[in-house]
C-alpha cells in the first residue's frame, strides 16, 4: 500500500523522459560488458531508442502540465520546449558520434550512457523551479560533461582541456551552490515562486543571487567567466564539443531564465549584470575568433559570442526577449551540431585536420558537406533565409523594445566583426586549390543524417520560423 | 546560559584552530588531522544547537567516511612535506583583500539578517521534521543523487580503466 502522501501517479508521467533517459542509460551499462568490443551496434542501438523513446516521453509529460514533486519541478511549455531541444540535441549527438567512436577506437558504451544520464540532468534543470532541484540537476550535466571532454585518454591535449573544465567548473558549481545557501538563508525557502513573497534579508539575497549568477554564467561561457571555453571545446572530442556547445549551455540558460522570470529580486538586481556581460561576451568571443588558425577553436570562440547575443535577448527581460531566447537556442544548436559533427568527420584520424589550410579545397572534393559548412556558417553569421538571421532579428527586435538602443547597435557591430571570420573558412573551401594529396573520406550514413537534419532545420526555421516561434512566445507568455 | 555560552566559545575557538592549523601544516597528515578536529568541532557545535542529527550525520559522514577518504589518498599519494613558497604577487595583492572583503560582506549580511529574523524555531523533534523534509518534500532531488553518484561512479571506471 502506497504512503498517504506518495505523489500522484501524474507525477511520475512528468518526469517521463528523465526517467526513461536514466532507464535506458542503466540499460546500456547492463549490455556493454556482454558485447564484443568491437561490436558496437548494440549499444548505439539503445541509446538512439533511449533518446527517441524521451522525445516521445515528452509528448506525454507535456499532456500533463502542472507541478510536480511537491512544487519541485514544474512541466510548462517552457520545459516542454527545452525537453524537445535537448533531447533532439542528445539524439543528433549520439548519431553524429557512432562513426568518430568506431574510427578513435573508444569505447561506446560508457560514451552512449553518459550522453543520456547527462540529458537527463539537462532535462531536470530545464523543469525545476527550486534551486536544489536545479543543483542536482546542473551537477548531473556537468559531471558527464567533465568524463565526455577527457574520453580521448591518450591525446594531452584533452587530458589538459578536461582537468581544466574539471577545476573551473567545480568551481563554477561552488558559486552556484554557495548562491543558493545564502538565498535560503536570506528568505528561508528554495522554491522560486516563494522567494518574493518570504520575509527576506534583502542583503543576503542579493548578494546569494549574484552568487548564483555567477556559477550560471561560468556554465553558459559569459564574459568574464569564458576563458576555460576554448581550450576545453578544442581539447575535447568533437562530438563532445558539439553536445557541449548546444546542451549544457540550453540548461544553464533554461535555469537563469526561469529565475529571472520568477523572481523580482531577480530581475531586477541582474540587469546591469546581464548587459555588461552580453557586450563583454560578444566582445570577447568575436575578437578573439578573428586571430584564431584552428577552425574548431574558431567556432568555440563563436560559441562563446553567440552566448553573449542570447545575454542580449535576456537583458531586454520582457516576454518578446523570452520567446527570442528559446528560438536562438534551437537554431543555435542546429548550426553547431551540424557544423562541429562535420568537423568530427572532417578531422580525419587523431583529429588532426582542424587547422583552416585544411580545409582547402573543400569544395571541389566535397561538395555536399562544403554546402552544409557554408550553410551553417552564414546562419552563424545571421545572413537572411537562414535560422540565424530570424534569431538575431528577434534578439534585435526585443532589445529594441526594452529601448536598450546600445546594446542593439553593439549586436550589430559584433555581427560584422564576426562576418571576417565565417566568410574567411568558406572562401578557403571554395577559392583555394587543395594543397595536400590528402582528401576526407567520403561521409558516413549516421553523419549524413545529422547534416540532413540540421542543414534542414536551419533553412526551415529560416523560411517558416512560424510553428517553432509561436511555441516560443507560447512558453514565454506562460512562464510568467 | 553561561554554561552554554563557554562550551560555545570553547568548540568554537577548536574550531578555528584546527582550520588555522589545517592551512599552516606543513605535513598532509598533519593538515587532515586538523580537519578532523574542525569536523568534531562543528558537531559539538550542531549539537548545542539542538540538532543532534545533523551532529551525528557530521562524525559519521564527514569525520568518518570522508577523513578516511582523505588520508587514504594521501598515503596512496605518499605525500611527503610539502614545499613552503613565498605567496604569489597574485594571491598576496588581489586574493588577500578579496578574502578579506568576502568576509566583511558576509559578516555584514548576517549581522543585519541577525537582528530582523528570529531562529529557525526547533520543533519537538528536529528529527522528524528533516525526515519529512528529506524522504517527502525533497525526496525527488534526494533520488535524483543516486543518478548522480552513478554517473560519478562511470566516469571514474571511463578514467581508470585499462587500456585493452
Amino acid at each position: 500500500m502506497l504512503p498517504p502522501n506518495f505523489p500522484p501517479l501524474e507525477d511520475i508521467l512528468r518526469l517521463a523522459p528523465e526517467v526513461v533517459l536514466c532507464v535506458f542509460g542503466i540499460l546500456i551499462m547492463l549490455v556493454d560488458p556482454f558485447v564484443p568490443r568491437a561490436y558496437r551496434a548494440p549499444t548505439r542501438t539503445l541509446a538512439l531508442l533511449g533518446a527517441g523513446l524521451a522525445l516521445g516521453a515528452t509528448s506525454l509529460a507535456a499532456l500533463h502540465p502542472g507541478l510536480a514533486f511537491y512544487g519541485l519541478l514544474r512541466i510548462d511549455s517552457f520545459s516542454v520546449f527545452l525537453h524537445w531541444l535537448i533531447g533532439g540535441i542528445a539524439a543528433l549527438v549520439i548519431l553524429g558520434s557512432s562513426d568518430y567512436l568506431a574510427r578513435e577506437g573508444l569505447p561506446s558504451g560508457e560514451f552512449y550512457a553518459l550522453v543520456l544520464f547527462g540529458t537527463a540532468g539537462m532535462e531536470v534543470m530545464a523543469s525545476a523551479q527550486e534551486l536544489v532541484t536545479a543543483f542536482i540537476g546542473l551537477e548531473m550535466s556537468s559531471i558527464a560533461s567533465y568524463i565526455l571532454a577527457s574520453y580521448r585518454r591518450n591525446a594531452p591535449r584533452a587530458n589538459e582541456s578536461a582537468m581544466k573544465y574539471f577545476l573551473l567548473g567545480s568551481f563554477a558549481t561552488a558559486f552556484f551552490l554557495y548562491g543558493v545557501a545564502l538565498v535560503y538563508g536570506a528568505t528561508g525557502t528554495t522554491l522560486l515562486p516563494q522567494m518574493d513573497r518570504a520575509p527576506a534579508n534583502p542583503t543576503l539575497l542579493k548578494l546569494g543571487l549574484g552568487m548564483i549568477f555567477i556559477g550560471l554564467a561560468f556554465k553558459v561561457a559569459a564574459a568574464p567567466f569564458q576563458l576555460w571555453t576554448p581550450d576545453v571545446y578544442e581539447g575535447a572530442p568533437t562530438p563532445v564539443t558539439a553536445l557541449l556547445s548546444a546542451g549544457p549551455k540550453a540548461a544553464a540558460f533554461a535555469v537563469l531564465l526561469r529565475i529571472m522570470v520568477t523572481v523580482v529580486a531577480a530581475s531586477q538586481l541582474w540587469f546591469w549584470a546581464l548587459w555588461i556581460a552580453a557586450a563583454l561576451t560578444m566582445f570577447a568571443g568575436n575578437l578573439a575568433a578573428l586571430v584564431q588558425s584552428s577552425v574548431k577553436r574558431m567556432l568555440a570562440y563563436s560559441s562563446i559570442a553567440h552566448a553573449g547575443y542570447i545575454l542580449v535577448a535576456f537583458a531586454a527581460r520582457n516576454e518578446i526577449g523570452t520567446a527570442a531566447v528559446l528560438f536562438y537556442l534551437v537554431a543555435y544548436a542546429l548550426m553547431k551540431l551540424g557544423a562541429f559533427t562535420l568537423m568530427a568527420h572532417l578531422g580525419g584520424e587523431g583529429e588532426r585536420r582542424l587547422e583552416i589550410n585544411d580545409y582547402a579545397g573543400l569544395g571541389e572534393q566535397q561538395p555536399v558537406a562544403a554546402a552544409c559548412l557554408s550553410l551553417y556558417l552564414l546562419s552563424l553569421l545571421g545572413l537572411p533565409v537562414t535560422a540565424g538571421f530570424l534569431g538575431k532579428l528577434y534578439i534585435f527586435n526585443a532589445a529594441l523594445k526594452s529601448h536598450l538602443v546600445w546594446l542593439a547597435v553593439l549586436l550589430a557591430v559584433n555581427s560584422v566583426i564576426a562576418a571576417y571570420y565565417y566568410l574567411r573558412i568558406i572562401v578557403v573551401m571554395y577559392m583555394r586549390p587543395a594543397q595536400q594529396e590528402w582528401a576526407p573520406l567520403p561521409i558516413p550514413a549516421a553523419v549524413g543524417l545529422v547534416l540532413l537534419v540540421t542543414a534542414a532545420g536551419t533553412l526551415y526555421l529560416g523560411l517558416f520560423p512560424g510553428i517553432v516561434m509561436n511555441f516560443a512566445a507560447q512558453s514565454a507568455l506562460l512562464l510568467r | 546560559m553561561s554554561a552554554e555560552l563557554a562550551v560555545f566559545l570553547v568548540l568554537a575557538a577548536l574550531a578555528v584552530a584546527g582550520a588555522v592549523s589545517l592551512i599552516v601544516q606543513r605535513h598532509p597528515i598533519h593538515s587532515a588531522l586538523s580537519l578532523i578536529v574542525v569536523m568534531v568541532s562543528l558537531a559539538g557545535l550542531y549539537l548545542l544547537l539542538g540538532a543532534e542529527f545533523i551532529s551525528a550525520v557530521q562524525i559519521i559522514v564527514y569525520a568518518g567516511a570522508i577523513m578516511v577518504l582523505f588520508v587514504f589518498v594521501i598515503m596512496l599519494l605518499n605525500a611527503g612535506i610539502e614545499e613552503r613558497t613565498n605567496l604569489s604577487r597574485m594571491a598576496r595583492y588581489v586574493g588577500l583583500p578579496l578574502g578579506v572583503l568576502l568576509m566583511a560582506l558576509l559578516a555584514y549580511a548576517i549581522g543585519r539578517g541577525a537582528s530582523s529574523q528570529a531562529p529557525a524555531a526547533a520543533g519537538p523533534a528536529p528529527t522528524k521534521t528533516l525526515a519529512m523534509m528529506l524522504f517527502q518534500d525533497f525526496v525527488f532531488p534526494f533520488e535524483l543523487t543516486s543518478i548522480l553518484i552513478l554517473i560519478a561512479i562511470l566516469g571514474a571506471l571511463v578514467l581508470a580503466k585499462r587500456e585493452s
